[in-house]
């Protein structure tokens, strides 16, 4: 997997939105085991301290367990989950929308518009 | 534990005073980038560290003590020029690096020697200017030190070597190692450091943890460096 990085968001919070959007797409399913810090550190090109940040906020989160011996693991049951997509996809729709009313469209122009939106 | 300390620091060139009271104080486990225009200081600071320089005033420990011949067994120094005989091959120099530092391990750096391909039996004169920069990074961050000291450790070299020298800085140093590179190519370190110093004209104007220097200018490291010094 690539890592790409923007430059005006801190990567710690970077790493734990791909890490969710990983979760809730299935690539990570609950029980699965996270890269260990210094792995995904290296794979992603940061600061092995970053990755450890994320991982702990992840945790605080309750998305991750962590093993005292053998690693962290993915911990999320379905309730948990549809939360989550929820949360990830406000910020998608709140994005749109900002996006959208900067190209001068209103609320409603734009709810028609998603709307009549045929891929 | 704090792994480097300076206190007053100060060193004059005659007139020119290239390092002006300095306090500064690094932790272990981090690594810290040393950000600073040209003639800003970065390698008086470091040259300071590994016991190159003696200050003009004011003092630096690390690890609690005094530069000298045992410090130098646990800090690791990456010069800015070519400082290795242009004789010896790869073979030759992790000779003398074992026979040098104790901390040195062989098998990692031939591990890393490998895997940039490397010739252990090319005499350093024969390589180009990158492979041999490529090279001395290769020998630094072969020992088990506590302190590293890399003064431009990717000016020199092309930038898919540049991404694989910070992935073997990050997969290299020890947890409670301390890694200081100097450089002005802010955006191909900014991802690895934990925290930032800025010198401007041998003062250190900012100190702080990386992330969250983003977090409150809201810009990378490069942008804001590019704003706060520009000319």
């Amino acid at each position: 997997m690539e890592w790409k990085f923007l430059d005006d968001i801190p990567i710690y919070l970077q790493i734990i939105e791909r890490i969710k959007v990983d979760i809730v797409s299935g690539r990570y399913a609950s029980g699965d085991k996270l890269p260990a810090v210094r792995d995904l550190a290296t794979e992603a090109g940061v600061n092995p301290n970053t990755v450890q940040r994320a991982f702990q906020e992840l945790e605080r989160q309750g998305l991750v367990q962590s093993e005292r011996t053998s690693g962290r693991y993915v911990s999320i049951d379905d309730e948990k989950k549809k939360e989550l997509q929820r949360d990830l996809s406000q910020d998608c729709i709140r994005k749109l929308f900002e996006d959208l009313r900067n190209l001068g469209m209103d609320d409603q122009m734009i709810k028609d518009a998603v709307g009549k939106w045929e891929e | 534990m704090e792994t480097l300390v300076c206190e007053g620091l100060c060193k004059d060139y005659g007139s020119i005073k290239a390092l002006n009271h300095v306090d500064l104080s690094l932790s272990e486990g981090k690594i810290v980038g040393l950000l600073g225009p040209n003639g800003s200081g970065k390698t008086t600071l470091i040259k300071m560290a590994s016991r190159l320089l003696v200050p003009s005033a004011g003092k630096i420990t690390i690890c609690g003590e005094v530069p000298s011949e045992k410090t130098k067994a646990i800090v690791s120094y990456l010069p800015d020029r070519n400082v290795l005989p242009e004789y010896m091959n790869c073979d030759e120099l992790v000779q003398m690096y074992q026979d040098f530092f104790s901390d040195f391990e062989s098998g990692r750096a031939y591990e890393m020697l490998g895997s940039l391909d490397i010739d252990p039996k090319m005499p350093l004169r024969k390589m180009s200017k990158g492979t041999r920069e490529k090279v001395q990074l290769i020998l630094t961050m072969s020992r088990r030190a506590k302190l590293y000291l890399l003064d431009e450790p990717i000016a020199g070299v092309d930038p898919a070597a540049r991404d694989y020298i910070l992935r073997t800085i990050i997969s290299n140093y020890d947890e409670n190692a301390t890694v200081l590179i100097s450089t002005h190519l802010i955006a191909d370190v900014e991802n690895v450091l934990d925290e930032a110093i800025f010198l401007k004209e041998g003062r250190i104007i900012l100190h702080e943890n990386a992330d969250e220097l983003k977090e409150k200018t809201g810009k990378s490291i490069d942008e804001y460096f590019r704003e706060v010094f520009a000319c």
